[in-house]
């Protein structure tokens, strides 16, 4: 079959031939031109019929007044069949942009030969390759492929649809204020995160090094793949929460990447506190075991601990949620088939040694590592014994004899070397939870980044927390594209739902926009549902005073719209992600999937603020209790003192409303920079999107 | 003087910059009459050819017999099974094991396998077999084509003697010599003022320089041959000498001569390969520099006398030693083969030098006559061996790793017979690639001879390339002054200079390479896409930290080019930035702050934005041998790392005895070495070894039979067995002692 190209420039006409020996020079009559193949969809049926008749697969091209149009279109034909051309084309004479377009044309020509004619003197038969060098050196390369004129017969529907578009003034004063203020909390945080990372004091690190040990993170360090993310958990746990200091509460957790294989990393931090277990060492210790539980990942227990904190042990031994369940929950997951592997750097005392011992598979430090139930000391007040703590449970006691450990590491490096190679050699461990691929066809493999940036989320929150903003630019600086899908948008307006995609992963977003409503409660519960039947992850950007109040929000029943909310959010079985971008109060915080709804993580801005309900409304609250207890005391009450009053209870839940209050206290997850909350989430949601999906079922639905 | 109907004549049809090497259009033409003779010789349509050779020559010929749609069978050995000429032949036969003598040396085999498939024709390429008359002779014997001239020719040419006598017959120039038996002093100062002076007296026996002398006047004759003879006598028991002209700054210059079987020769210039290192050519070119049209024609007309003269047919070389002081020349020997730097001539010429051979060897009459061959432009080759050059140029062998040349064009042309993966042995000619480029001068040509070599880049094994690259930029080599001693004459420039100090020694573009190195290893995602999901995320936001930024150490060992100095290691502190940047930090080295990416993921090219300064690099990670390697090339220069790899002492697992408190344990009792315990609980149901017999280590004692599995028990050390008291049938238990093997009483006796 025909193919044509036109070169303006001398007004030849190439005429192509697929075989020398169909080559009969003819003349280019427009109606033999062209014919369009792409992805067996034909555009014009009289080409349709000339392809088909030739019984050749022709190559193509095609051309459009609309350019735009014509890129979408050939994104569309992704197999590169098709190829732009100049809107002049539909003159006949193509515009010489085009030389790729020959150069795929000349690679789709089977036989090598191009049959050329012209109107002028000159008919020759050329070699294919010196057509190209022909056209490569006559100085302007000027050469097109045109194929004629037609237009498309369909037009793209999804171009440009629900993107975000937004005024956001980063020049404007309250922008730079904003911005200033929020920089300010963010320095804090890293200055507080850069304190906890230096663990427990110059000395105890000192000590630490010299006995050949790596710090916790070190340890992790170098068991992460290179430059694999780490995503550390809590890493404030423990601030200011006993009178001594606890960085990090004394352990360190966190996701990241061994040989591909997402991993959950628990490890003692040895400088403080001897790595001993605090009332939230154990939190924490089992909020990892939880997460990784939920997310299906394998834990690598880094050990290095003197166990219980011996002077709390009534707030760490006895209770459900203390050390014991930590061997508990390792029971269960070796039962789930998610691997447990101990590396034993350092000390595993008394509780400590089932670590190792409930391991699927251990590794011990020559030197460092010792596990038994009772040390030396105690051995010796017991039996009278005198024995070193080697003999007593070292390495090669518990490789060679007893059978505890299983692999003899000779030093630090060396474990976590063999750690390394443990999960790789883990193979299908855990596949039986795992989502079948067929979750992730939805997910796209282009990411797209936000129309705006990330970092301009520093200026758009507000200092003063009662300015309301609209919380679409939050979104619009966290989601692909800023291509935000809403649902209802008119409907129950200070509650913003709609689907979104983050680094490529679909993604329901339930933001706050203002108090919830009756309306904006229902609309909540809807899109829960919504995305719990569709298996789509969900998002809550918390920035909620709480339900609305008064005579006629009870009388539409704001109660039972709000539990319907409550009621979707507990039982909707879909990875749920919360990050409180601003003030968590009252029912808000359950209806938007608060901690006690067990979110699979949790995270706040360094602005946020939780509690009960706002100070000042407290302060009122507990004012007007204390004003009637005067009243009927028959008591004074200055003007002067109430204020006095008020301004403790503020103060009081300004203090405990706090991320760092918060986050020192596990309610939290972590303490995370706004510019960082697009990675976050997208590195969170695949973690806890690997699991299978559940079906999720309801209680009653009060109507 | 007919002219057949498939007589072609060639046209370059092409502006001359542009013609591509054998893409010579070919149109009939009936306007010009050919001066060739064309004598009754038989036709043959040749349709397929047997390539007696591997490697880069196998597969340039195989490429043009693709071209002109000749079949092609290559030959390999059990060292080549895998390699390039083997898989792009049609087919290809089995021919022996991998030392050449059995298998590319075996003539009769390739002729078998050339028989077996049909081959009309046998290729023989340069080396090997090529240069063998009993084996042109087998060929003709077996109906085989041999492309290439007749043995008779290959015999003629390959007597250096025979050569040069008959050379001179033919009014060839041959170095003025004395050859003589006549020894008697006065003759032989008789013989050495008619050659003029300076001449060389060179004992017959003689090599290495033994019994040589440099005579530059008539005065020191005397006296100089006393002292060779003397010399020659001492060392090869024989005094006899021979006088011939000497050459003191000799250029080593050919003449490729074109034969066909119709007795028409043509030359197609010459070339020039003066530059070599341990008697091979490295660096060939054509034209030669400094030469006068009028001195191309009367070399290139002495070549074609020469080859005449010996009946010759298909391509050949002529050498000629050049006097570059008198612009004399004399004959050295004849190639009677296609050389290696053949595609310089084709590059100049436009011509396809095999096709040629293969329409020869058909029986048509030359292409081209001589007044048609053109010259133009100029055109270098380099060739790229596996070597050590620090090390004399020793030859190397060992895996290519990372093979990428530079791009082919019209003017840059490859030739290998190896790609990535391949392997260099120690079998054959180290030779990994010819790199061979055409410009409008030698000036532009050099230029890109050193880009293209700049761009070569190969790892894996040690190679030439870094040298080459000084080569090519040396002033006297732009100039042109080239000669036989050129590489000795500039040694101390050429060659990598060994460092004295280590530490202050590391250049400081040393330390930016690895600065990059590590950067761009930051930059790559070395792990597998796992967890099934597509885009799984965790492997692309590299170093992602919360609240903190992520830095790793990055610890490199580099090797100095020259001399055994140990390795200098370098430490890089690499920072991954919050918006995908890198900051290196490094021991005398500032503060690098470096943003950029892999071209393509998978790919080794890199573009890297360093200190606002963008710049493309390559960085090639590989193990070998144990060892981490990282390969960059950054602009000019090729940086080598290797990266240290932690020792674990593994000798306490490995060692027998737990250091325990004795008796704590009881499988652990106090134990004499001499000690036979049984291993598990069994029933003893064979004894070798009664009390008093003699035992060396590992000598089976008994064997147990438990868990329906026999187990044999072995004597621990050499000596004499005490203490059995075990009878076949009986059931021990774990851990008892079998019996002692004593180890005194056998230093006793």
């Amino acid at each position: 079959m025909a193919r044509i190209l036109q070169k303006k420039s001398c007004r030849w006409t190439y005429n192509l031939w697929e075989d020398f020996a169909a080559a009969s020079l003819r003349s280019s009559s427009s109606k033999q031109r062209h014919c369009v193949q792409t992805e067996g969809c034909f555009h014009d049926e009289q080409h349709h019929a000339l392809a088909s008749s030739s019984g050749s697969s022709c190559s193509s091209s095609s051309s459009h007044a609309d350019t735009r149009l014509c890129e979408r279109w050939i994104s569309l034909e992704s197999d590169g069949l098709c190829r732009r051309q100049d809107s002049s084309v539909a003159t006949g004479l193509g515009e010489a942009d085009n030389l790729q377009a020959f150069h795929q044309l000349y690679k789709e020509t089977p036989k090598g030969i191009l049959g050329v004619g012209g109107f002028g003197a000159e008919r020759r038969w050329w070699h294919k390759s010196q057509f190209v060098r022909a056209i490569r050196y006559s100085g302007n390369a000027a050469a097109a492929a045109s194929f004629g004129g037609w237009r498309r017969a369909f037009m793209s529907l999804d171009q440009d649809l629900n993107i975000l578009r937004d005024d956001v003034d980063s020049k404007s004063k309250d922008f730079v204020e904003n911005r200033n203020a929020m920089e300010e909390l963010l320095l804090d945080l890293r200055q507080q995160v850069e304190k906890v990372r230096l663990g427990g004091g110059s000395k105890a690190l000192e000590r630490h090094k010299k006995r050949n040990k790596f710090l916790p993170r070190e340890r992790i360090d170098h068991l992460l793949d290179p430059a694999s993310p780490f995503v550390e958990l809590s890493q404030l746990a423990g601030l200011e929460l006993y009178d001594e200091p606890l960085a990090a509460g004394g352990i360190v957790t966190g996701l990241g990447l061994v040989h591909g294989q997402l991993c959950m990393f628990i490890a003692n931090d040895p400088t403080v506190k001897g790595g001993t277990y605090y009332p939230i060492t154990v939190k924490k210790h089992l909020r990892a075991q939880e997460i990784a539980a939920q997310c299906n990942l394998p834990c690598i227990y880094l050990v290095d601990s003197g166990g219980a904190n011996l002077p709390r042990q009534a707030d760490v031994f006895p209770d459900r949620d203390h050390f014991g369940r930590i061997f508990y929950n390792q029971a269960q997951m070796s039962a789930a088939g998610i691997p447990q592997i101990a590396l034993v750097l350092g000390s595993c005392t008394a509780g400590g040694a089932y670590v190792p011992a409930m391991a699927d598979e251990s590794v011990i430090v020559k030197g460092n590592g010792t596990i038994f139930l009772a040390g030396p000391p105690l051995v010796k007040a017991a039996t009278g014994e005198d024995v070193s703590p080697e003999d007593l449970g070292g390495a090669a006691l518990h490789c060679k004899v007893s059978g505890v450990a299983d692999h003899f590491a000779a030093d630090e490096l060396h474990a976590l070397a063999i750690g390394r190679k443990i999960v790789q050699n883990l193979h299908l461990a855990g596949v039986t939870n795992k989502a079948p691929q067929d979750c992730f066809k939805s997910v796209d493999e282009k990411i797209r980044e936000p129309l705006y940036s990330t970092e301009e989320l520093h200026g758009i929150v507000p200092t003063d927390r009662r300015k309301s903003y609209d919380v679409r630019s939050v979104i619009a600086r966290i989601v692909d594209g800023s291509e935000f899908n809403e649902f209802k948008k008119l409907y129950g307006t200070t509650l913003v739902t709609g689907f979104a995609r983050i680094m490529g992963q679909p993604v329901g977003i339930v933001a706050n926009n203002g108090i919830l409503f009756t309306e904006s409660a229902l609309k909540g519960a809807h899109f829960i549902q919504l995305c719990a039947q569709r298996h789509i992850p969900l998002i809550f950007l918390q920035n909620i005073t709480g339900f609305m109040v008064g005579s006629r929000s009870e009388a539409s029943g704001i109660a039972k719209a709000g539990a319907k909310m409550v009621m979707a959010v507990a039982c909707a079985k879909v990875p749920k992600i919360t990050i409180i971008v601003g003030g968590s109060y009252g029912a808000g915080n359950y209806g938007m999937c608060g901690r006690a709804y067990s979110p699979n993580f949790l995270f706040m801005w360094p602005n946020a603020r939780i509690s009960v309900m706002g100070g000042s409304q407290a302060a009122g609250v507990l004012a007007q209790v204390e004003r009637e207890k005067h009243k009927r005391d028959h008591t004074t009450w200055s003007a002067e003192e109430e204020e006095k009053f008020k301004a403790k209870v503020m103060d009081g839940y300004d203090k405990e409303g706090h991320p760092y209050y918060a986050s020192a206290r596990l309610w939290d997850d972590g303490i995370i920079d706004p510019a960082d909350t697009r990675k976050v989430l997208a590195l969170c949601l695949s973690a806890c999107s690997q699991t299978a999906p559940q079906v999720s079922s309801y209680g009653v639905f009060r109507m | 003087m007919g002219r057949g109907s498939t007589a072609y004549r060639y046209v370059v049809l092409m502006a001359k910059p542009y013609w591509k090497w054998g893409q010579i259009c070919r149109a009939l033409s009936s306007s010009v009459p050919p001066i060739h003779k064309e004598d009754k010789v038989k036709r043959v349509g040749i349709k397929k050819i047997l390539i007696a050779n591997r490697g880069e020559i196998a597969c340039r010929v195989m490429r043009t017999a693709q071209k002109l749609g000749v079949q092609t069978v290559a030959v390999y050995s059990d060292a080549d099974r895998h390699a390039k000429h083997v898989h792009d032949a049609d087919e290809a036969v089995h021919i022996g094991p991998a030392p050449a003598s059995a298998s590319y040396l075996n003539a009769s085999a390739i002729v078998t396998a050339a028989l077996e498939t049909q081959a009309q024709a046998i290729h023989p390429g340069y080396g090997f077999l090529s240069e063998s008359s009993q084996f042109a002779e087998l060929c003709k014997q077996k109906g085989i084509i041999f492309m290439g001239p007749p043995s008779a020719a290959i015999q003629a040419m390959g007597d250096k003697s025979v050569a040069k006598t008959m050379m001179s017959a033919a009014g060839v120039p041959v170095v003025p010599g004395y050859h003589g038996e006549d020894q008697s002093v006065l003759l032989l100062q008789a013989e050495a003022n008619r050659i003029g002076y300076p001449v060389l007296i060179k004992a017959t026996q003689g090599g290495g320089g033994k019994g040589m002398r440099i005579v530059h006047s008539e005065s020191e004759f005397s006296e100089s041959l006393a002292s060779a003879q003397r010399e020659s006598q001492a060392a090869f028991g024989d005094s006899r000498v021979l006088i011939e002209k000497y050459v003191s700054q000799p250029r080593h210059i050919e003449v490729q001569i074109f034969g066909d079987k119709h007795g028409n020769v043509v030359h197609l210039n010459e070339r020039d390969c003066s530059v070599q290192r341990r008697h091979q050519k490295i660096i060939e070119e054509a034209p030669a520099p400094h030469i006068t049209s009028e001195f191309r024609q009367r070399i290139g007309q002495a070549a074609v006398n020469a080859a005449k003269a010996v009946g010759y047919e298909s391509a050949g070389t002529v050498e000629f030693i050049v006097d570059t002081l008198s612009g004399d020349f004399y004959f050295m020997e004849m190639n009677t083969r296609l050389q290696v730097e053949h595609p310089v001539t084709e590059m100049v010429t436009g011509q396809d030098l095999v096709e040629w051979q293969i329409r020869v060897a058909s029986g048509e009459v030359l292409p081209l006559q001589q007044d048609q061959i053109k010259l133009s432009g100029h055109s270098f080759e380099a060739r790229i061996y596996a070597e050590n050059v620090p090390k004399g140029f020793l030859p190397a062998a060992g895996l290519l790793h990372h093979y990428h040349p530079p791009a082919i064009s019209s003017t840059v042309r490859v030739e290998s017979g190896v790609g990535k993966g391949d392997a260099v042995s120690v079998f054959y000619d180290p030779m990994i690639a010819k790199l061979v480029v055409w410009g409008q001068d030698r000036s532009a040509a050099l230029i890109k001879l050193h880009d293209c070599l700049t761009k070569f880049q190969i790892s894996g094994l040690p190679t030439n390339i870094g040298f080459l690259k000084t080569l090519a930029n040396h002033h006297a080599f732009a100039a042109g002054d080239v000669d036989t001693h050129f590489i000795e004459r500039f040694k101390p420039d050429l060659l990598p200079v060994p460092l004295v100090k280590q530490d202050d020694a590391v250049p400081q573009e040393t330390r930016v390479g690895a600065a990059l190195a590590a950067a761009a290893i930051s930059t790559t995602s070395s792990r597998s896409k796992e967890m099934g999901s597509k885009g799984f995320i965790w492997n692309s936001e590299l170093g992602f930290r919360l609240n903190h930024e992520y830095s790793r150490i990055l610890h490199f060992d580099w090797k100095p080019e020259a001399g055994d100095v140990p390795l200098v290691p370098l430490a890089l502190r690499v920072t991954h930035g919050k918006l995908g940047d890198y900051t290196v930090e490094g021991h005398k080295l500032e503060k690098i702050c470096i943003t950029g990416k892999q071209v393509e993921s998978d790919s080794h090219e890199y573009r890297l934005h360093v200190n606002n300064k963008s710049t493309s690099l390559s960085l090639v990670q590989f193990h070998q041998g144990g060892v981490s390697h990282v390969d960059l090339w950054e602009g000019e220069r090729h940086h080598q790392f290797t990266v240290p790899m932690p020792q674990f002492d593994t000798s306490d697992e490995l060692s027998g005895e737990h250091r325990s408190s004795g008796g704590q344990h009881e499988r652990n009792q106090v134990q004499t070495p001499g000690a036979v315990i049984a291993p598990m609980a069994g029933r003893v149901v064979k004894l070798f070894a009664d009390n008093g017999i003699k035992v060396k280590k590992g000598d089976a004692i008994l064997v147990l039979e438990a868990m329906k599995m026999e187990h044999v028990v072995k004597a621990p050390v050499e000596g004499w067995v005490r203490g059995c008291k075990i009878e076949v049938g009986q059931q021990v238990s774990d851990n008892t002692i079998l019996c002692h093997i004593e180890v005194g009483i056998l230093e006793m006796n």
